[in-house]
């Protein structure tokens, strides 16, 4: 049913600190996920450079034929985007769950540096119990 | 999807006329090769840029866009490098994208013409209308025996959304 994809973490300067593929055909390899996600970044930017009005604080979702991106932007710049099948419901509130969970096990971690890639096992444990819950809860409807 | 089914210029356009009048900041026509062929703006309170550079960083944004989203997709193993240009129709292209000002609606024709319509953000799906304006721009602008391709619209009778 509502499948996730992938899941990005992309810090302040545009680079990606966490990729975590669930299962697309699409896996990208190191590279390309670094490069998919320095350009999700610019985009990000341009687009509100584009806005009609003031405040636009960027995109937040991006509906495609065959996938959803849905991004949350924290206060300080941190971004964090799930690619989903079209349609998949409550992906923000799954992204708000995500960003918790990376203030308490990788911002609170006193071994980990700021803006560099995310190797906290806590943080990977909690998360893919938030991911499995969510699915869990979904199927069971 | 179907450019060429049952299209027929009179039915009335999708959405009702009264949520168009409010709803609708502006709207871009976009050729292949980046040429701005019709731009209307009907509320728009902020200008970032000049009217050319909005045209080419809006043009840009969608190019680079879709070829993320080629990219991203996550049901086709094979997929071409970041940065090729993609020809319409091939590989997974996205149809529209939301922020919380503005929400952006995008369509590509086969012949590479890009319709982008800026509403507010809680429009419902419009690829149904912008259908409907492709069907304007071929029997208005297309089969115009005076239009030139690939220059910018000048008549008035496409000014009819």
């Amino acid at each position: 049913m509502a499948a996730i994809y992938s899941l990005y973490i992309i810090n302040k300067s545009g680079g990606l600190i966490f990729y975590k593929d669930y299962g697309s055909k699409g896996r990208m390899d190191t590279n390309d996920s670094l490069r998919v996600a320095s350009l999700w970044h610019s985009m990000h930017a341009i687009s509100q450079q584009l806005s009609p009005t003031i405040g636009c604080s960027g995109i937040e979702l991006l509906e495609a034929d065959t996938f959803d991106l849905h991004c949350f932007q924290s206060l300080t710049g941190t971004k964090f985007f799930v690619v989903c099948e079209p349609g998949t419901q409550h992906m923000e509130a799954l992204l708000k769950v995500v960003y918790e969970l990376y203030t308490d096990y990788v911002l609170k971690n006193p071994f980990y540096e700021m803006e560099m890639p995310i190797r906290c096992e806590l943080f990977d444990i909690n998360l893919t119990q938030a991911v499995q819950k969510d699915r869990v809860a979904l199927l069971g409807r | 999807m179907q450019f060429f089914g049952g299209s027929e210029i009179s039915p009335s356009p999708p959405t009702p006329t009264t949520t168009t009048g409010n709803n609708a900041h502006m709207i871009y026509i976009f050729n292949r090769n980046g040429v701005c062929l019709l731009y209307r703006e009907w509320n728009r309170p902020l200008h970032t840029l000049n009217p050319q550079q909005d045209h080419k960083l809006m043009f840009g944004l969608l190019f680079s866009l879709k070829s993320l989203a080629a990219k991203m997709d996550p049901t086709s193993a094979d997929k071409g490098n970041l940065g090729v240009p993609q020809l319409p129709g091939q590989g997974c292209s996205f149809h529209s994208f939301r922020t919380n000002t503005y929400k952006l609606s995008f369509m590509e024709t086969p012949s590479g013409i890009k319709f982008i319509l800026v509403t507010n953000p809680r429009t419902s799906d419009l690829r149904e209308t912008l259908k409907y304006i492709y069907n304007l721009y071929v029997e208005y602008v297309a089969k115009n025996p005076l239009y030139t391709p690939g220059t910018p619209i000048r008549t008035a009778d496409d000014r009819s959304c």
